[in-house]
């Protein structure tokens, strides 16, 4: 049994691409928990885990042990986490799991977004820092720059910094002394009730939901009978298991110690990150702070191609959701698209995650509709209701005001950019906070922006706008009045559903122009005039013609080859099959997701 | 029959030709065409059949010697039986027949009766930008020299919807293809096909085609215009003087058996015994037997599994083949008898004429109505088809929109 002032918890914090991943292995490595035989095999079977489980896969935990200079074994428990905004939630909880934490910042990148917001998380969590110059091998590495930025831009006293190189090993030992120096030990109760913050959890077919905790007060036993102080759900624990770094046996976990239960849990719903884990024999009075039950943010219909892929649709979100607490759905029936789902995810990325995963591992051809946020509405009698799609948007009369979730971002880019950037913020319908030169060249702007107007191409042109240089980090602040109105599409008379969109009423006008013309070059010609309107209540913003189809006929006859032509005739059936009628009108695919990449200022 | 030579490959044509190759070569591609012919010769297949309609295209047959041509000719003619009355036709192109009329008077005395000349347009800037050989005038004295050597059917193919042609362009076409005395017209609507270099100026923006209202011009009046001459438009693309209907082309569009010969060319035939490269065996013809190189077992009734398959599109693959003493075949398909149905539907309304309810239930013992009546409700409602009696046929505006309705067969 380890002493809490033998133990270490930290967690490796980085922008991607800094080479967060690699040093956690090299570190695996030189403390032997693994050979590099091993290392290899390991490395490969997380990557299938990770296919398996994409980006669910949200906290890479292991148990080293090290012998440090001054001759004493200690334990150290390395929480990865991945880092990504939309699982800002998750992320905080890792970080409370931890009392340090490895900032690792590439030598010839510097500092990004993504790594200031990290960093600000870790100091609210008051870890104890160690900054990592990482691939300091490289022959554009400025190491001592880096460092300097590091100390004026987020004031971090750097005279512990390490300068290492995953890939080549060195460092890798001073970062581990580092660790044992100056990341405090835990300072848990191990008399008091039991209080275990839970900061992650996996479905496994066979234990039931894993979940992944890290001790505070107390001591855990195979075999208690436990309890989630927030569900207030109550099971006997199976299995207790270490991270060594599969799941490793033990018959305790004792305040201070990282480890995971298996408790016969069949829903992954039970088990929330962030709650708090007590016994139910002997409960804490208070659980950990810090619990909140993770929200969808962002909210998207869909829909199967064939209308028969409904209940195959339904099975594969559920088992996603097995691994997945923060994705949410519920049914729902559009005109146009037939039956479907509503699905709520944390953020733009969750969204394309399961998107994508839906279609390859579930085989299953989906139409989208253009993503919106949840708009809080109060409505002249009072009631206050929470729209997370556009069919459900109450009448306007009935509207007293609108608010929508807002962001503070955070964009760092070289100076040169500041002006496109500044401009891009304010066509978003962004308030300036502040801008703060980094260094001479690079400068940290933050904007207030509306969530909407970052989920479309914002990063895209973000990135077109700055050659690729600018990065981009945002948090979710808070709710704000703002003047929303639903913008109708109308093909051939009558108004889609699933065109539906939310749109702030200074750019209706020039959204709806947009849409309107973009659906034009989308939707094939007609045997009949078909005219596509957008409309905000019974005004018609925009209006655009297709005008029907007159000729489309085969003329040649390619000497006897009738297979070419009835490949042609083939082709042009299968295109009509993707398509989805409303009345009398095929819609392609594509064109639901029109609204996505309408940018007006591609028509100007 | 399949030439595949030409002197220059035109700006819009993505058919298998090949320009800039010798005097060698096409006289070795002929030597395996005759091989080709022999093979086929001691098969089962035409065996007692009597040949109806013979075509040589391309490429441009023309561009062959006229000896020759006139062996490839008479080689078939040596070795399958023609029909007293078989329609022998041979594509030219009016820039490679001589004014003296030696390879056209070859050509009469190896068996064609019916010559097709390509002219495509009256004005010579668009000869150019099509990147055709020949003038308008060279047309007019390839007509003149066809008529002297004898050919008394002689076809004319015409384009319409080109770059830079106007209404009034194509209508001076037509007027002036009129006053060569043909017995049968062909008017193309350009198709833009992917690899030419007519593709390539499309897709950079720079191909001016007519805008879409000339261009639907240019059909109407062109149909209008030649009806007023006594020519019938019996197909999308064709038209002919009483009794000079392309009997070749009818056989496709009839969906009728025919043998292709020559590289890249397409047969549709009823297979008595295997061929290579056709995959597996179907059902009704047994593995060891079609492997065995013996008759091929078939469903109790049936003379044959019914077969569409092509040669190899190279002339140098095709060639190697031949040398080795096999058949050219590349690869083909079974046609069952769905197939088949919907093959009939959507070559067959091609044809003014349509399609006959009691030819279809003749060939297939279902009655057309039972096997496509929605599909046939539909287009009728739609307006693009019609009842003529017991004929089902495109309407005017289906004439325009055959995609449409042929699509809604396969």
């Amino acid at each position: 049994m380890v002493d809490q002032k033998h133990i270490r918890n930290f967690c490796i914090i980085a922008h991607i691409d800094h080479g967060k991943s690699t040093l956690a292995d090299r570190l695996i490595e030189y403390t032997g928990v693994l050979s590099k035989r091993e290392m290899e095999d390991q490395v490969l079977d997380t990557m299938e885990l990770e296919r398996e489980r994409g980006i669910t896969i949200k906290a890479q935990s292991v148990r080293m042990e090290y012998t440090a200079d001054d001759g004493e074994r200690y334990v150290l428990n390395l929480i990865d986490t991945p880092g990504h905004v939309d699982f800002h939630y998750e992320v905080s909880r890792a970080l409370a799991a931890c009392e340090g934490a490895l900032l690792v910042v590439d030598a010839s990148q510097g500092i990004e977004a993504q790594t200031l917001a990290n960093v600000y998380m870790a100091l609210e969590h008051d870890l104890e820092i160690i900054p990592v110059i990482n691939k300091i091998d490289l022959p554009s590495a400025e190491p001592e720059k880096v460092k300097k930025e590091i100390e004026e831009v987020i004031g971090l006293d750097t005279s512990i910094a390490v300068m290492a190189s995953a890939k080549t090993g060195a460092g890798i030992k001073e970062i581990l002394e580092t660790v044992v120096n100056f990341v405090p030990p835990p300072q848990g109760d191990e008399r008091a009730p039991l209080r275990a913050l839970i900061y992650d959890s996996f479905y496994d077919s066979y234990k039931g939901v894993v979940t992944y905790f890290r001790v505070f007060d107390g001591t855990v036993r195979k075999g208690d009978r436990i309890r989630f102080m927030a569900t207030g759900k109550e099971f006997i624990v199976d299995d207790l298991y270490i991270f060594r770094p599969g799941l490793t046996p033990v018959d305790e976990l004792k305040a201070g110690e990282v480890g995971a239960l298996a408790a016969a849990i069949r829903e992954v719903k039970n088990v929330r990150v962030g709650d708090t884990i007590t016994l139910a024999t002997n409960p804490a009075q208070e659980p950990l702070p810090g619990y909140r039950k993770a929200t969808p943010m962002v909210f998207t219909g869909l829909y199967p191609v064939e209308t028969n892929d409904y209940n195959r649709l339904r099975d594969a979100l559920e088992k996603l959701q097995l691994n997945d607490a923060s994705l949410s759905f519920e049914p729902e029936t559009s005109e146009a698209l037939g039956f479907g789902f509503r699905c709520g995810f944390l953020g733009l990325l969750h969204m394309d995650v399961i998107q994508e995963r839906l279609e390859r591992e579930f085989d299953l051809d989906l139409i989208t509709t253009a993503p919106n946020v949840v708009y809080r509405i109060n409505l002249t009698s009072g009631e206050l209701v929470m729209i997370e799609n556009p069919a459900h948007w109450p009448d306007p009369s009935k509207i007293e005001s609108v608010e929508e979730p807002v962001v503070r971002a955070s964009i760092i880019t070289p100076s040169e950019y500041v002006g496109q950037l500044m401009e891009l913020c304010k066509d978003r319908r962004g308030t300036f906070i502040t801008m703060e030169y980094l260094n001479e060249k690079r400068v940290n702007l933050q904007y207030k922006l509306p969530l909407s107007e970052i989920m479309y191409d914002f990063f895209d042109q973000l990135k077109t706008r700055s050659r690729g240089y600018a990065s981009f980090d945002y948090e979710v602040t808070g709710y704000e009045p703002a003047d929303m109105v639903k913008m109708d599409i109308l093909v051939h008379g009558q108004a889609v559903d699933a065109l539906s969109c939310i749109v702030h009423r200074d750019k209706a006008q020039r959204l709806g122009r947009a849409l309107v013309q973009k659906l034009r070059k989308l939707i094939p010609r007609h045997l009949f005039e078909v005219p596509i309107q957008a409309a905000v209540g019974n005004k018609i913003l925009a209006r655009e013609n297709i005008a029907p189809l007159r000729k489309d006929v085969l003329a040649k006859c390619y000497g006897g080859d009738v297979t070419r032509k009835r490949k042609l005739l083939e082709k042009q059936k299968e295109g009509k099959k993707r398509m989805k009628a409303v009345g009398s009108v095929e819609i392609p695919q594509e064109a639901f997701m029109a609204v996505l990449s309408t940018d007006p200022d591609d028509d100007k | 029959m399949h030439i595949p030579f030409c002197q220059h490959k035109c700006a819009y044509c993505d058919f298998n030709s090949y320009a800039g190759l010798g005097r060698d070569e096409q006289e070795r591609y002929v030597a395996a065409l005759l091989a080709e012919m022999d093979l086929w010769a001691a098969r089962p297949e035409l065996r007692g059949e009597q040949v109806a309609t013979v075509f040589v295209g391309g490429g441009t047959p023309t561009l062959l010697e006229g000896r020759l041509l006139a062996r490839v000719l008479t080689g078939v003619r040596a070795r399958f039986p023609l029909a007293p009355d078989a329609e022998v036709t041979v594509e030219a192109n009016p820039g490679t027949v001589d004014v003296a009329g030696e390879k056209l008077h070859l050509l009469r005395e190896a068996g064609a009766n019916r010559i097709s000349f390509g002219a495509q347009a009256r004005q010579d800037h668009l000869l150019r930008r099509l990147g055709r050989i020949h003038t308008a005038a060279e047309v007019e004295e390839a007509v003149a020299a066809a008529r002297r050597a004898g050919f008394t059917n002689i076809s004319l193919d015409l384009m319409y919807g080109l770059p830079g042609q106007t209404p009034e362009d194509f209508r001076r076409t037509l007027e002036w293809a009129l006053s060569l005395g043909p017995t049968h017209i062909s008017a193309y609507s350009l198709i833009v096909e992917e690899g030419t270099p007519f593709y390539h100026e499309w897709r950079a923006g720079r191909l001016d085609l007519p805008p879409e209202d000339a261009e639907e011009a240019m059909f109407r009046e062109g149909k209008a215009l030649l009806e007023a001459n006594g020519f019938e438009h019996y197909e999308v693309s064709n038209y002919a003087r009483p009794g000079f209907k392309c009997r070749h082309n009818l056989i496709y569009w009839r969906n009728e058996h025919y043998l292709g010969l020559g590289c890249g060319a397409h047969s549709f035939l009823r297979l008595a015994a295997p061929l290579p490269n056709l995959g597996a065996p179907r059902p009704g013809l047994t593995a060891s037997r079609v492997q065995g190189g013996s008759p091929v077992e078939t469903a109790p009734g049936k003379p044959g599994q019914q077969y569409r398959f092509w040669n190899l599109k190279h002339p140098g693959t095709y060639q190697a083949a031949l040398a080795q003493g096999v058949l050219p075949v590349e690869a083909g398909e079974p046609i069952d008898r769905r197939e088949e149905m919907a093959e009939t539907m959507f070559m067959g309304l091609r044809l003014l004429e349509g399609v006959s309810r009691r030819r279809f239930a003749g060939r297939f013992g279902q009655e057309l109505e039972e096997v496509y009546g929605p599909a046939i409700g539909r287009l009728v409602a739609q307006g693009l088809l019609e009842w003529n009696g017991e004929w089902l046929r495109l309407t005017e505006r289906g004439l325009r929109l055959g995609n449409v309705v042929w699509a809604e067969f396969v």
